[in-house]
């Protein structure tokens, strides 16, 4: 069976390695949507080397557009059901510059929370109807508890957590599989200027990537990658205020 | 700024590092500003021993993110990629298919654009000559924001400066590569016990027209030095194979840097009489898969700590095949009285042909690969003494693993350093450039 994947920013470095990794698992068509087509039609072009056999398709789409997210979603349905729909987008504002200038501040938001859940939303409706496929929207960490030191981008990932909660709720008795992944600090390009600023450490996006692959394989509803994450981030949003407070974190 | 190390982890140090990860926005990204120059240099996975990939207080471009690979022909075997992607990336993907990286080095888990601009070679090296000799087109983002595609018949002096250019000539983006024709991962592989360096010299006589790689280990602590075991091999026919066990991958690795270096006098010993021990009970043909083969210590991740903090240099050497016999002898015998032995020691004869690159270290000989813990004074008396005997001997070092020698050796060594000098790009420089070129 040919696998159907349908990939929503593309270009981030996780959803090109995870594609790369589905791509080995086995026969698999790939429709790319990035915001850059020539970006997006970069990574078509290493997956067709990767696989001379798969179709890859690359586009390019406005992420801030609900009706263009809503044609598009409509559009690619219309081609055949996907297996699966990875929801990868995101950007990584710097903090200060939001506190300032808040067009920074809502074009992190929208990119990062907004954008993301109108994507998942357009898809929910097609796969609710033929009940099946597996919905992947990659959240993150700093999502689960606002922190002082990026908890505008903590805010928009902290949507897609209750979206994703939203939707495993709607969707229960369906066999669609909403799945929640939360990165820890990844070695991207995304994080490269924060490099060398020492805390724990960034995770290699190769792992990242096949944590994300397997979490998606098991359809498991929230997925923390490396798995570290689930316990300290546990402790974190348990922490009390008092002590949290005192964190310059 | 980060602290970064190089495979011999001779010393860590800051740099600042610019991550390049989109092949199109290369050339903006290494442009030197207007006005003052900021000189760097690229840095790919590391694994080269010295400081030739290092510009410490200064700027490294870091090209893993270029990972991209970007065309492939199946009917000429030329595969288009971006600099960044490593040939491990590719063995694992073409090997399948077919096709394989023409030049292996000792380790996979090296970016193309390294293999270039140091033209690494490989145990074929008699049969297939050096990384450089399959690069048909390598394009090279100048700091003054210019692009340019170089390859044999274009733009040749450019190609011949490049290949083995240690990075001096521009940032590598991107290349086109010939892969050779396999039939599948496996080779016919062949180890025979050696008693000294004159048998050495017969077996590779021997085998150098008959089979595709060769290559040696040698024990250079026992017994004055010299026996080792000799091992040759050609790829397996189709079909051989079928149904073996492929090798784990990454299955052990150094989890921390040991607080002295566990290579010592008494654990050479030890390490060469067992391995000698072993592998002579083992000799004859066997079937091998091509990564243990080439590659025997990628499956141990982070070898290189075990020579403890203040890490290790490599010492590579060629000398003309005239000289040989003797000039081996006599840097054996200066490693024996030295008391510092090597752990891994590599002997192999190249073929007879001069390197593509202006810089390549390749040349019709015989190789000589020596790892040494760093023991400071000591151990450089010992690189003086094995520079003599090199030096007397028509020898050069090998720029991707050195980190100490001297100019004039450089410049002996490698007769075409004025060439290669006019083509260097202004912008870029490096810990080496500055030790050896002046700048």
């Amino acid at each position: 069976m040919r696998k159907r994947i349908i990939i929503i920013g593309a270009t981030s470095a996780m959803a090109e390695r995870c594609a790369r990794l589905w791509l080995a698992e086995g026969p698999a068509d790939f429709v790319l949507v990035g915001r850059d087509l020539a970006k997006t039609e970069r990574v078509a072009m290493d997956l067709r080397v990767r696989d001379p056999k798969a179709g890859i398709r690359a586009l390019a789409a406005d992420f801030r557009d609900p009706a263009g997210i809503r044609a598009l979603a409509d559009c690619l349905w219309s081609q055949g059901a996907p297996d699966l729909v990875l929801i990868a987008h995101g950007l990584l504002p710097d903090q200060q510059a939001c506190q300032i200038d808040l067009s920074s501040c809502e074009e992190a938001l929208l990119v990062n929370g907004v954008s993301p859940a109108l994507f998942a939303e357009a898809f929910a409706g097609h796969m609710e109807r033929t009940g099946g496929g597996t919905l992947v929207l990659i959240g993150s960490i700093a999502g689960d508890r606002g922190r002082k030191t990026n908890y505008v981008y903590g805010a928009g990932k902290g949507l897609l957590t209750r979206y994703a909660q939203g939707l495993q709720h709607r969707l229960a008795a369906t066999g669609v599989a909403v799945v929640l992944i939360l990165p820890g600090p990844t070695d991207t390009p995304m994080t490269a200027h924060l490099k060398g600023q020492g805390g724990l450490g960034m995770a290699d996006v190769d792992a990242v990537a096949r944590a994300i692959v397997a979490g998606v394989a098991k359809k498991l509803p929230v997925c923390y990658v490396p798995g570290k994450w689930a316990v300290i981030m546990m402790v974190i949003r348990h922490l009390p205020r008092f002590i949290f407070n005192k964190l310059n974190i | 700024m980060m602290k970064v190390t190089s495979w011999g982890r001779l010393g860590s140090l800051e740099h600042e590092v610019c991550f390049l990860s989109d092949r199109t926005g290369v050339p903006a990204q290494v442009r030197a500003p207007p006005g003052g120059q900021a000189p760097g240099v690229c840095y790919g996975m590391g694994r080269s021993y010295g400081d030739v990939c290092l510009n410490p207080g200064g700027l490294l471009w870091n090209t893993a993110g270029l990972n991209r690979f970007i065309g492939f022909d199946a009917d000429t075997g030329v595969l288009t990629c971006e600099a960044g992607v490593l040939l491990r990336d590719i063995q694992r993907l073409f090997i399948p298919r077919g096709f394989m990286v023409p030049v292996n080095p000792g380790t996979q888990i090296i970016t193309v654009g390294g293999a270039i601009a140091n033209d690494v070679h490989g145990k074929n090296h008699h049969r297939h000559g050096s990384f450089g000799d399959h690069v048909l087109r390598i394009r090279l983002a100048r700091t003054d924001g210019s692009v340019a595609d170089c390859g044999p018949d274009l733009l040749p002096e450019l190609f011949a400066a490049t290949v083995g250019g240690i990075g001096l000539t521009g940032v590598i983006i991107e290349a086109d590569i010939r892969l050779r024709r396999v039939a599948g991962p496996w080779l016919d592989t062949e180890l025979i016990a050696f008693e000294n360096l004159g048998e050495f010299f017969r077996l590779s006589d021997a085998s150098e027209a008959g089979f595709e790689h060769t290559v040696s280990w040698i024990d250079c602590v026992s017994w004055g030095g010299g026996r080792g075991i000799f091992m040759r091999g050609n790829p397996a026919v189709a079909g051989a194979g079928a149904g073996r066990a492929l090798p784990r991958a990454g299955w052990f690795a150094v989890p921390f840097v040991p607080p002295v270096s566990l290579i010592n006098g008494l654990s050479l010993r030890l390490f060469n009489m067992l391995y000698y021990g072993m592998k002579k009970r083992t000799t004859g043909p066997s079937l091998s898969h091509y990564e243990p083969f080439f590659c025997p210590l990628d499956n141990v991740l982070e070898w290189n700590r075990i020579y403890g903090p203040r890490g290790f240099f490599q010492y590579q050497s060629v000398i003309a095949r005239e000289h040989g016999l003797e000039a081996t002898q006599a840097m054996l015998g200066e490693i024996a009285r030295s008391g510092n032995g090597s752990f891994l020691a590599v002997l192999k004869t190249f073929g007879d042909r001069q390197g593509p690159g202006m810089m390549s270290f390749p040349r019709p000989g015989v190789t000589l690969a020596l790892d040494f813990p760093n023991k400071g004074a000591s151990t450089q008396r010992l690189f003086e003494r094995l520079d003599a005997i090199v030096r007397e001997a028509n020898g050069r070092l090998y720029l991707a693993k050195d980190a100490r020698m001297s100019r004039d050796l450089l410049e002996s060594g490698y007769p075409r350093l004025a060439e290669f000098l006019k083509h260097r790009d202004p912008g870029i420089s490096s810990a080496m450039s500055r030790r050896l070129m002046g700048g």
